[in-house]
């Protein structure tokens, strides 16, 4: 596992990157004939994922995957994957046996023995779930012919969880809505996500909900809706509205309190030039506050991706990589304004 | 998903149905919104749990209604057709009324899946080889599964 790099996310020269960091679809599929993860005893779990290791790794695949056996990865190593969003928190803390496969460029994960056998996603920077969607089904097309997944007549593939049959699929997008938390508008989001089936989840996990004002908006329903349905409705109808929105409110912004807004905005960038100590939640905030500035063009000479690049490198595992041992929390403070600076310098 | 007791206890309405929510600390925290995946499963539950004298199991993985109960997970697929009923009506509530799959499905007839079937057991058996070191049966399952992938087997 390597930390240095930027992440796949990073990139902007893609649809509706203003908004919308990263699209991440998922599959999830059960084995016929097994209980399902939770039920099985140690043995059985490693002989599952033994088996599903092989599937995943062989040479016909479209795909290129690494395998990384979570029952024997470090602590290190399982929080650097959470923080690249290669693994759930659930897996990484899970004591079953399990593991991932991962895509040389990071941009699809598969995990085994999750809440389901197989729990795979594809991931690409802005707004670009189809990619993921026909990624997805082409490599469950290609499991398909040597693994029999669980399928019911009615309620399509079954999941260890009842809410997720059908087609175990969600599309998720994670949004960047600055300009909505500070017009108070944000409120409205939530209720029209409500309305329209959509669940709404901070991105950085627990504590953090809403940190960066990073969101992360997915689907509810998987039954009576196919796949091509729901990323019609996702890709052009969802995603855009909120993604409008959220503009409309950047509009408002710079019409009415454009002084304000700058005034902000370039403060929150000295502050970051200038820290010695930062904490993880103060550099989220005000790397947010960056990110807002560069997408109003009030901020010019920082590219965009290296603030999405430094959402990711300032938090904890990967700042231990950087300096290859542990660190304090005070110690990590110092590290990430030290990051922070070099990377924001002038 | 979790084991974990509840720690988060929330009621709310959803399309005109009152849901209730109930949440571990950690899938709280997760969640900042109320997901459905969390709805409670006590509501069905407890109704199946009155109905039968005994607590009814599924007859293929031996999962009970309290166990359900507890970790809101079904124990294996055959569990949908053991609790069908209770099992429906949730699914129902958490789709948003939706009562049949649409959408993609593993390709092929009854021969595709009981070929799968095979080579699914293979797998099983091949790695299973490995682990105990049985390297010559080990390399006839690879040939027989990469026949297999040619459409030979
Ligand atoms: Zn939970
Ligand atoms: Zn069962």
């Amino acid at each position: 596992m390597r930390s240095d790099r930027p992440p796949p996310l990073a990139r902007t020269d893609v649809p509706d990157s203003d908004v919308v960091l990263s699209s991440r679809v998922r599959l999830a599929r059960n084995l016929t004939g097994e209980p399902f993860a939770h039920r099985c005893d140690p043995d059985r779990s490693r002989s599952i994922t033994a088996m599903l290791r092989g599937a995943l790794l062989q040479g016909d695949l479209d795909e290129n995957l690494s395998w990384i056996d979570l029952e024997t990865a470090s602590g290190h190593d399982k929080q650097l994957l959470v923080e690249r969003h290669l693994i759930s928190r659930h897996l990484a803390e899970s004591t079953t046996p399990r593991g991932v496969a991962v895509a040389d460029d990071e941009t699809m994960s598969v995990m085994v023995n999750e809440e389901d056998h197989i729990r795979m996603s594809a991931i690409a920077a802005g707004l670009q779930p189809e990619r993921c969607l026909r990624r997805l089904i082409r490599l469950d097309g290609e499991l398909e012919t040597r693994l029999n997944w669980a399928v019911h007549e009615r309620w399509g593939y079954l999941c260890a969880c009842p809410t997720n049959v059908g087609t175990g699929i969600r599309f998720s997008a994670m949004v960047h809505l600055p300009a909505l938390r500070m017009t108070g508008e944000f409120a409205k989001v939530r209720q029209a996500a409500k309305d329209l089936h959509l669940a709404v989840r901070g991105y950085y996990g627990e504590g953090s909900e809403t940190a960066g004002n990073f969101f992360q908006i997915s689907n509810q329903r998987t039954l009576g809706v196919s796949e091509e349905e729901l990323l019609d409705q996702f890709q052009r109808v969802l995603i855009p509205g909120v993604v409008r929105y959220e503009r409309a409110a950047r509009d408002v912004l710079m019409d009415r309190e454009r002084l304000a807004v700058e005034d902000r905005v370039h403060r929150d960038l000295a502050q970051l030039r200038a820290a010695r100590l930062l904490k993880a939640d103060e550099a989220m905030r005000r790397l947010s506050s960056v990110r807002l500035g560069i997408c109003l063009g009030l901020i010019d000479e920082i590219p965009l991706d290296t603030i999405n690049a430094l959402f990711l490198h300032t938090q904890s595992a990967h700042l231990r990589d950087r300096v290859g041992g542990t660190l304090s929390p005070a110690d990590a403070r110092a590290v990430r304004a030290e990051l922070v600076r070099q990377m924001l310098s002038l | 998903m979790c084991n974990k007791p509840a720690v988060v206890h929330d009621t709310h309405i959803i399309d005109g149905t009152k849901r209730e929510i109930h949440l571990c600390a950690e899938h709280a925290a997760e969640h900042g919104f109320a997901d459905i995946k969390h709805v409670s499963m006590a509501s069905f539950t407890t109704k199946v749990g009155s109905a039968a004298v005994q607590s009814p199991s599924c007859p293929t993985c031996g999962t009970t209604v309290p166990q359900i109960r507890q970790s809101s997970l079904l124990g294996c697929p055959d569990c949908y057709d053991a609790f069908d009923k209770p099992i429906g009506r949730l699914i129902g509530q958490s789709q948003y009324g939706a009562t049949h799959h649409v959408g993609r499905r593993p390709a092929g007839n009854d021969e595709d899946v009981s070929r799968r079937h095979e080579t699914q057991r293979l797998m099983h058996e091949l790695e299973a080889a490995v682990a105990a070191e049985q390297y010559e049966r080990a390399a006839a399952i690879r040939d027989e599964l990469a026949k297999r992938s040619r459409g030979e087997g």
